[in-house]
């Protein structure tokens, strides 16, 4: 803002450049396929940015970017996924500044704005600690009546899609994929439809953790218009709902009939509270398999 | 034997040069046509029945070729009317197997021959491989040519090795594997295109899909162009087979607007066009049965080959 005054001023002035909010598919920055894009304006009305309205082919190719990514994900050893990412909080306090910026632009007051990022800073590496812990904790020896060892432990449910909370842009945000891919699943994430400049922005700082190129996916566009696609899909194990509705979540449970995916509604609207994280939201999307291994008596 | 092939012959002078950005662009305005609907799931069941379902690896079992068969005659049954597809591709040791399993279904048995994928042998042994491989009951012979004498310059070595080669198909169609990969040029590629065909091959075919890059548009449609001025020059029908990395319908699908838009409608079946691929069937299906029920589909719930 402060460049276009300069610009009125006269000769010492530059125009300014403003950031292309794109899409987050595949480890890459594309455009929407559908060309669309709405007119994001911060509380004063000026218009900040071009955001992609996401489409139906969209989703999809961030569907095939996760499958593919999916297992060398999953194969990943605990710890160099916890690795990555208490890489991702360090990241994001980096670029604690242009965060708390963005998120002033998107309405907040300054404080709330420091309180925002700090919560999703902390959330992931709360996270990141659970990493190589969750397995001993829900894993269990069953005492079985043959002469078998038995035993069961998580393992990830798959690709999930993602409608994130509306109203949090950040922690809303961070709070459903990081537990998802700490898990060893990988996400395709709808942002909040009103606040998306910090969700494309944290696709930045996702991109430079090391993460690897697919597990997580971030589209931008309208939840009336996708929240059928993104639950619908036949080749999407599991999708979040966060939001209350009534319509958007009776598709979800209806499509999700499809293939039988496991479908989560989060209806809270308070992501900063503490009850957000704890390690039954990484269990939500895991599936227990029970191995029986014979032994001798 | 060389004296009655003399009537049959070829100078690499005949073949035209080739420009590659005129090839590049019209390519590229080809794979933008916008095919939708009723037109797409024509196309997706025309681009299924004219499939190769190829298996060519070492690990090759009986078993997994009869599946392969299975596959080939029923692709999804769960689904009806989608045709079965053209032919199925194996070694010769196993063309006895796919044959018993593909009787009367109608689906052909196509056969590697003439020491695939290279070509490294002498040509008695190559003759008597196909002679081998037809008296198995292949339908049609996969021939690879000999690619160092190509480029050596060897010409009239490579259209004897073809002509005979044919002789010893017989009835058999035989489909010539240029493997332009290794060719280097697309003026190579013509070369090879018009040799293979004044040498009297049936079909020619891009790749053994061993080496890349394998089939690509640009060379496919350099291999069309040529099927299309041999067709000007003698009336005589040649068909095309791209194999190797077209794996999505997509794809498949730009290759039949090549074909259609290049050769006309009449080489759009499985008669004069193929596609040699395995994975290209399951998505093929997928596609098809996300036209019918307006849903993304899985690998998961599909046969794997």
């Amino acid at each position: 803002m402060e460049t276009s005054k300069k610009n009125k001023a006269g000769s010492a002035a530059r125009i300014g450049v403003l950031k292309t909010y794109k899409l987050y598919v595949d480890g890459k920055f594309p455009r929407t396929e559908s060309g669309r894009y709405f007119i994001f304006k911060d509380t004063k009305g000026t218009a900040l940015a071009n955001i992609c309205v996401a489409s139906r082919k969209d989703f999809r190719d961030a569907v095939v970017a996760a499958r593919k990514a999916q297992p060398s994900w999953a194969a990943r050893s605990a710890y160099n996924k916890g690795q990555i990412l208490y890489r991702i909080a360090e990241m994001l306090e980096d670029r604690r500044p242009q965060f708390v910026a963005e998120l002033q632009q998107q309405g907040l007051a300054a404080k709330a704005a420091e309180e925002e990022v700090s919560v999703a800073v902390d959330r992931l590496v709360y996270y990141a600690g659970w990493s190589d812990k969750y397995q001993q904790v829900f894993s269990a020896v069953n005492p079985v009546e043959s002469s078998h060892f038995n035993f069961s432990l998580p393992e990830p449910t798959g690709v999930v899609s993602m409608i994130a909370p509306e109203e949090s842009g950040l922690v809303g945000l961070v709070s459903v994929i990081a537990p998802a891919i700490v898990g060893g699943n990988v996400v395709v994430v709808l942002a909040s439809e009103q606040y998306p400049l910090t969700a494309i922005t944290f696709s930045e700082v996702l991109h430079t953790s090391d993460l690897p190129g697919g597990v997580v996916n971030i589209l931008t566009g309208t939840r009336k218009e996708l929240v059928g696609h993104f639950t619908n899909h036949m080749d999407v194990n599991a999708t979040v709902y966060c939001g209350s509705e009534a319509g958007h979540i009776k598709t979800v449970e209806e499509n999700s009939a499809l293939n039988v995916k496991r479908p989560f509604v989060y209806t809270t609207d308070n992501w900063k509270s503490e009850e957000m994280q704890s390690p039954y939201r990484i269990m939500d999307l895991q599936e227990i398999k029970t191995t029986w291994h014979p032994i001798g008596k | 034997m060389r004296e009655t092939r003399s009537a049959l012959r070829y100078s690499v002078t005949e073949s035209p040069a080739i420009d590659q950005v005129g090839v590049d662009e019209r390519v590229s305005r080809m794979t933008k046509r916008s095919i939708k609907k009723e037109s797409k799931l024509q196309a997706l069941k025309l681009a299924m029945s004219m499939l190769d379902l190829t298996t060519l690896e070492a690990k090759d079992t009986p078993g997994k070729v009869r599946q392969l068969c299975i596959k080939a005659m029923h692709p999804h049954d769960l689904l009806p009317g989608i045709p079965a597809v053209a032919a199925v591709c194996v070694y010769p040791n196993l063309v006895r197997v796919a044959k018993e399993t593909l009787e009367g279904s109608g689906v052909k048995v196509a056969a590697v021959a003439t020491a695939f994928p290279s070509g490294m042998s002498t040509r008695k042994m190559k003759l008597e491989e196909t002679r081998w491989a037809v008296g198995e009951g292949a339908d049609e012979i996969d021939m690879v040519i000999s690619r160092g004498q190509f480029l050596a310059g060897e010409y009239n070595f490579v259209f004897d090795e073809i002509a005979a080669v044919k002789e010893a198909c017989g009835a058999a169609h035989l489909k010539v594997i240029l493997e332009t990969g290794e060719l280097s040029t697309l003026d190579n590629v013509r070369r090879a295109s018009d040799l293979a065909m004044n040498a009297g091959a049936d079909f020619i075919k891009t790749s053994t899909g061993k080496i890349q890059p394998a089939a690509t548009l640009p060379v496919t449609l350099v291999m069309l162009e040529a099927i299309r001025d041999y067709y000007y020059t003698t009336g005589k029908m040649i068909g095309m087979k791209p194999a190797g990395g077209i794996a999505t319908a997509k794809l498949a699908l730009q290759y039949l607007v090549m074909v259609r838009e290049t050769l006309g409608q009449d080489w759009l079946n499985p008669d004069w066009f193929r596609f040699g691929a395995s994975s290209l069937a399951n998505d093929l299906l997928m596609q098809i049965v996300k036209e019918h029920t307006g849903v993304y589909q899985s690998i998961d719930y599909f046969s794997k080959d």
